[in-house]
């Protein structure tokens, strides 16, 4: 009998990515990508703060292609993060445990932050007009 | 911590076997098996097995044994009562934690993919090491715990009503394929208990007839222990009997928010 350490069986690589586990982990990486674009708004807000070529300066990096992407990608991170925090909070209070109710609520919130997200920008677009 | 490899001594090899189909095989399916030999001294590897499934009953449980039986006696995996309500046969087909005697090949589309339940320490091919596992559930003390003497002319009773609450959580057969789904338990299954054990926790908690409710939430009050569940909600995806240890966690979770007021 081989005293060979025992092999820890393969998890992250072979799991499939069903609604629930996929959702849950973009949760979390729209919270990191939210709590990179808490710096950006503060670096935007200091540079207001900085004077009117500072605050034009930051104003054009934030619309070339990469800072549009970026707001784009923001945006869309914001309201997915949000509705799904309300999904957590009705859990919390003791509803929609069901697979139905579960996979329902998922598509909701992916379906909602979609909606707000293109909202948002069309809403942008016909102000700039 | 979450650690996102496998350690070294874990990584799969790429020289696994191939047994090819009989000669005259009418339906031949693909079966691709974790497979790992503590006596050999080498890492893991995937074993591909072609099976006529002509010649075979429905489900997965069936194939591997008829692997066994005609193809590779090596093979090695637990199995019992093949309906379902032993748990013996839990592993992971197709990425999904489930039990193979109550999974239809059929289900499974293209090759089926057969690993040992996740993220445990393997004795020999599909046959993980439980000891953790079972050492948790016997942690939240599942069994009847009483202060006031019993009746002294039969059982303790309770109502249809109070029975309903622990009619389902008590159908847990502890196959693991809950907690072996649970990210979270991979990544703390030293501190966190997982959904099996919490979900037996739970079906004492809510017995009308148990006196130490009290002492199993404190217990439960613990970062780790419970709430390292983030309602990822693999567990209840895995349920092969269609329980829901999420909502079970979720109902002791409000119980100690309760309890503060």
């Amino acid at each position: 009998m081989s005293t060979r350490e025992r092999p820890l069986s393969p998890h992250l690589a072979v799991y499939r990515w069903q609604i629930g586990n996929t959702l849950s982990i973009l949760h979390r990486f729209t919270g990191i990508a939210l709590a990179a674009g808490f710096v950006a708004l503060c670096c935007w807000l200091v540079a207001l703060a900085g004077g009117e070529r500072d605050f034009a300066a930051a104003n054009r990096l934030l619309a070339s292609p990469l800072g549009l992407l970026c707001l784009a990608g923001w945006s869309a991170a914001f309201f997915y993060h949000l509705l799904n925090g309300v999904r957590h909070l009705v859990w919390d209070a003791g509803f929609g445990f069901e697979r139905r109710q579960r996979h329902a609520s998922g598509w909701a919130v992916v379906a909602g932050a979609l909606l707000l997200t293109a909202g948002l920008w069309l809403l942008a677009r016909h102000g700039a007009a | 911590m979450a650690e996102f490899r496998l350690p070294a001594n874990s990584r799969i090899r790429k020289d696994g076997k191939t047994f090819a189909a009989p000669a005259g095989a009418k339906q031949v399916r693909t079966f691709r098996i974790y497979r790992f030999d503590p006596e050999s001294g080498e890492n893991p590897r995937i074993d591909t097995y072609e099976v006529d499934v002509e010649s075979c009953g429905p489900m997965v449980l069936d194939a591997l044994i008829k692997i066994k039986n005609e193809i590779d006696p090596t093979l090695t995996f637990r199995r019992s009562c093949r309906e379902g309500i032993c748990g013996s046969c839990a592993m992971n087909i197709d990425g999904k934690n489930g039990l193979a005697c109550v999974t239809a090949c059929a289900d499974v589309k293209g090759d089926v993919r057969i690993y040992p339940l996740p993220h445990m320490p393997v004795i020999k091919d599909l046959v993980p090491d439980l000891t953790n596992f079972y050492a948790q559930y016997a942690s939240v003390k599942p069994w009847l715990q009483t202060r006031t003497p019993a009746p002294p002319d039969g059982e303790r009773l309770q109502s249809k009503a109070d029975q309903e609450k622990v009619d389902r959580p008590s159908a847990c057969i502890l196959c693991a394929c809950c907690s072996t789904s649970c990210p979270s338990y991979w990544w703390n299954s030293d501190r966190y208990l997982g959904p099996a054990a919490l979900l037996a926790a739970y079906r004492w908690i809510v017995d009308s007839r148990d006196e130490a409710t009290g002492e199993r939430l404190d217990e439960l009050e613990d970062p780790f222990r419970l709430y390292r569940c983030h309602t990822i909600m693999n567990c209840a995806e895995a349920c092969p009997k269609d329980l829901n240890p999420a909502r079970a966690i979720g109902e002791i979770k409000r119980l100690l928010a309760q309890r503060q007021h």
